[in-house]
């Protein structure tokens, strides 16, 4: 308590000292972090958030490369290709003043690894992490993993002495109704301290005066004050008015708007986002089979699909121009993807119509269109889109769209056979995408595979890909295993999302392809 | 009067049954929050397993019955959104709605009745009808629209006033109150205004009937025959005896000013528990769902029960007729 107060006063000291230039950033987006214990919730807004407070091993920069944070380099151990050695950063404080070393590593991994986090899955492959001294850990894996520092960029390092002495060890679990003391307070090494919370209404941090980091980035604000603004007109008229300095969902029809508006800028740049539509492979149709068959099981009526989709018409009317067109459901930017395969088929209808025909459904047949709507960009008018272009090779589309607390139930349980879906790559590499999309679906692969396509020997090389360390060797299998996946079709892509971030026009800020805003990065010109 | 209440206070404890039985019902058609909970990487075995933990496999009937025997207690449960328990989180955003449902409740009652009154003792006059002709913009105008017009003019062009948020807030006694600095009066103003108008229009234009139809009566031709003051003629006589339908309707108005909060509450980012329900809405929060459903019908069944109380003072005829019988 004494510390605290102590603490208080010299913060308040310290911020009377900087009042004198203080820049403060008043920042908005439509949601808002879920907890601040970092292990609770895998949530972008929350890790988001959370970041400006704390801070990973390895974290990846704006421009899409890793970069070291508290580990300051990594490698595989000479001798043992399950071994990942990191170096830790010396001379890091927490917000408390405690110093980070290594047994707060260890510390960290094992809470993320515990059975109440929701971290777990994204570092699974962890066997087990320990201290070879005090700026130094090993972690071991279960098989070699040669990308295992991109898995790390979201689990961030907590004080092991401040956690346990406020009773936080177990993550916060939400199904047992628990409230830790790590869900509503900070203590990471991160630029930003906090100084108030209220959920759903505003965040307030302060700049932390011993940052390790502070000659290393443009740090310009002192100040930042976080408000989700829910409503997207409110939230671009804050913008217009004034009240904001930056807000991170433009909706597509005020981009304009904002650019014209002296004093404003919008900045634009492709999201890790795919948005595409996921078809029922296999010989049954959840809405029951036509003439005995599933339309969709016959390759030719998914490349009739796939040609009658008109990529560009949906980017140019649909997305008004903020979308780039994609032949395969990779993001730009991640490890695997070349402009070859993200070509896409110029619409034909007749070609398509010919397949068809060709496939014995001259007259088309009927599909509903699972869609969500509250979900991704313009999902519901896409998937609009979509079933007029059916419409004209003659499949009778239905449109289905939902909000998204119906539909990911639906898609999860494989309730339907045409759906729209959109899948960020967190690791900026293809296997996430071929674990989660592309393999059989089983206990612990293709969990989001609801195409029910199964492919042994994809399955085989995905299991391959995972523990092959000659990354030469690896990236040849990918290119392989890509060509693969975009002939079979299962998948039919449409494009990949734009994220647009619209600030006053002092600030310079670098759009993060994962949406991850870091006020550490931005600075004022 | 104390049969009456009694026989009233048991029909409400029905009405609330009724109300959370129809809630649980509904929840299951609004989705599942498995999947809001659990990240992209989660597999079949972790949904199963927090579907269980959190008792979304058992009966409806059942998961009401729990949530009954809990709330009982004083127990609403945590909520899946944020974690904390959803009894703390709704105090914490009563008062918000509270204030601003304060405001623009006052603010209807008080412009509602005095345009009223005005409109109809001046009927003819011009401004009369242009009252009368704005008001048709508050009755018919969807309270989303009006809150985005008047941050437009207000926030965007004149940037007078603030398009979102409280402002700053005072603590008194763990009730964060808006009312005390200026920030907070200024924030009050918008969402005031576009929450109470289609209130303050009925209103007005109910008393402006009630007082059209009353001054036709005899008593006032009389007692204008006496030569007493048209003031006094106007307020003490002619108003009070409009009184019993605007207080059906402005008590019942109160309720939906709080639990219809909710879209003014979005517009303006207004911390409050409707904007607290359209989140947990979004993300199948149940155990915020349902706390909410349950106090709103808590305090419509409460604003009913007062409602009917005032009949007896207001109206003497509703004595007699009570104490004969």
């Amino acid at each position: 308590m004494k510390r605290s107060l102590f603490l208080s006063t010299a913060l308040a000291v310290l911020s009377i000292g900087a009042a004198a230039e203080a820049e403060t950033l008043r920042w908005a987006l439509a949601g808002d972090a879920l907890t601040l214990d970092p292990h609770a919730q895998n949530e972008g807004v929350t890790i988001m958030l959370q970041s400006q407070m704390m801070e990973p091993l390895v974290s990846r920069a704006p421009t899409g490369e890793l970069e070291p944070t508290l580990a300051t380099e990594w490698a595989v151990k000479a001798d043992d290709p399950t071994v990942w050695v990191f170096k830790l950063r010396e001379g890091v404080t927490f917000h408390d003043g405690a110093t980070f070393d290594s047994e707060d590593v260890v510390f960290s991994m094992n809470r993320a690894r515990s059975e109440e986090s929701q971290m777990k899955g994204i570092i699974a492959s962890v066997a087990e992490v320990r201290a070879t001294g005090p700026y130094e850990v090993e972690i071991v894996t279960n098989g070699p993993n040669p990308i295992l520092p991109a898995a790390l960029t979201s689990i961030m390092m907590l004080d092991k002495g401040w956690t346990e002495a406020n009773n936080a060890v177990t993550v916060q679990n939400v199904a047992a109704g628990e409230v830790t003391f790590s869900s509503t307070n900070v203590n990471g090494t991160g630029p930003y301290t906090l100084v108030s919370r209220e959920a759903d209404a505003r965040t307030v941090m302060r700049a932390y005066d011993g940052y390790w980091g502070k000659d290393s980035f443009p740090l310009a604000f002192d100040e930042v004050i976080f408000t989700p603004i829910q409503n997207a007109s409110t939230r671009v008229a804050a913008l217009l008015s004034g009240e904001l300095d930056f807000i991170q969902d433009v909706p597509v029809q005020d981009i304009e708007r904002v650019k014209a508006t002296a004093g404003l800028k919008v900045e634009s740049s492709p999201e890790n986002r795919s948005v595409f539509f996921g078809l029922n492979v296999s010989d049954t149709l959840v809405a029951g089979n036509i003439d005995g068959k599933n339309p969709l099981a016959d390759l030719k009526v998914r490349q009739a699909i796939n040609m009658t989709i008109n990529r560009d018409a949906i980017r140019d009317v649909v997305m008004r121009g903020q979308s780039v067109p994609a032949g395969i459901i990779m993001p730009p930017f991640v490890n695997g993807w070349t402009e070859e395969l993200n070509a896409y088929p110029a619409p034909d209808t007749e070609a398509a119509k010919a397949l068809l025909a060709e496939a014995g459904y001259p007259n088309g047949f009927p599909i509903t269109v699972d869609c969500p709507n509250d979900r991704y960009i313009n999902d519901e008018a896409i998937c609009q889109a979509a079933v007029g272009m059916l419409g004209q090779i003659g499949i009778q589309a239905r449109l289905n769209a939902t909000s998204k607390a119906l539909f990911f139930p639906q898609v999860n349980a494989m309730e339907t056979d045409f759906y729209m879906l959109g899948w960020g790559v967190p690791s900026y590499d293809s296997e996430y995408i071929f674990n989660f999309l592309y393999h059989t679906r089983d206990e612990s692969y293709g969990s989001w595979n609801s195409t029910r396509y199964s492919n042994a020997d994809l399955d085989a090389k995905i299991k391959a890909i995972a523990a092959e360390i000659d990354l030469t060797k690896r990236d040849a299998m990918i290119a392989e295993m890509w060509q693969a996946a975009k002939n079979d079709l299962a998948y039919i892509p449409v494009h990949h999302q734009m994220l647009n971030w619209a600030m006053k026009d002092t600030l310079t800020v670098t759009v993060d392809p994962d949406n991850q805003a870091r006020v550490k990065y931005f600075a004022l010109n | 009067m104390l049969a009456f209440l009694i026989r009233r206070l048991v029909q409400s404890v029905v009405v609330l049954l009724v109300v959370g039985a129809v809630s649980f019902g509904m929840f299951r058609f609004i989705g599942d929050p498995v999947n809001n909970m659990l990240g992209q990487e989660r597999t079949q075995a972790d949904i199963e397993q927090l579907r269980d933990r959190l008792g979304l496999d058992r009966p409806v009937f059942v998961q009401y019955a729990l949530f009954l025997r809990n709330a009982v207690q004083g127990d609403f449960g945590v909520s899946y959104r944020q974690g904390r328990p959803v009894a703390d989180i709704i105090a914490e955003r009563a008062p918000a709605t509270l204030e601003l449902a304060a405001v623009s409740g006052v603010m209807a009652l008080v412009f509602g009745i005095g345009l009223g009154v005005l409109t109809a003792i001046n009927r003819n006059s011009w401004a009369s009808s242009a009252i009368m002709t704005l008001s048709l913009v508050g009755v018919s105008l969807p309270t989303f629209l009006i809150g985005i017009l008047l941050i437009y003019v207000f926030s965007v062009q004149l940037e007078w006033l603030p398009s979102f948020g409280r402002g700053e807030t005072v603590d008194v006694g763990g009730w964060s109150t808006g009312f005390l600095t200026q920030s907070g009066l200024i924030a009050l103003i918008l969402p005031a205004i576009t929450l109470g108008l289609y209130q303050m229009t009925l209103i007005m234009r109910i008393v402006r009937s009630e007082m059209l139809e009353v001054l036709r009566q005899d008593y006032i031709r009389f007692a204008r025959a006496r030569g007493l003051r048209e003031r006094s003629i106007n307020f003490r006589h002619a108003l009070k005896n409009t009184l019993v339908p605007v207080i059906t309707v402005t008590g019942l108005q109160m309720g939906s000013i709080i639990a219809f909060s909710i879209i003014t509450e979005t517009v303006f980012q207004w911390p409050g528990m409707g904007l607290l329900f359209i989140n947990a809405v979004q993300f199948v929060d149940i155990p915020v769902m349902a706390a909410y459903l349950m106090l709103i019908s808590v305090l419509f069944v409460s604003i009913n029960l007062v409602v009917d109380l005032l009949y007896f003072a207001i109206d003497p005829r509703l004595r007699i007729e009570r104490a004969k019988a």
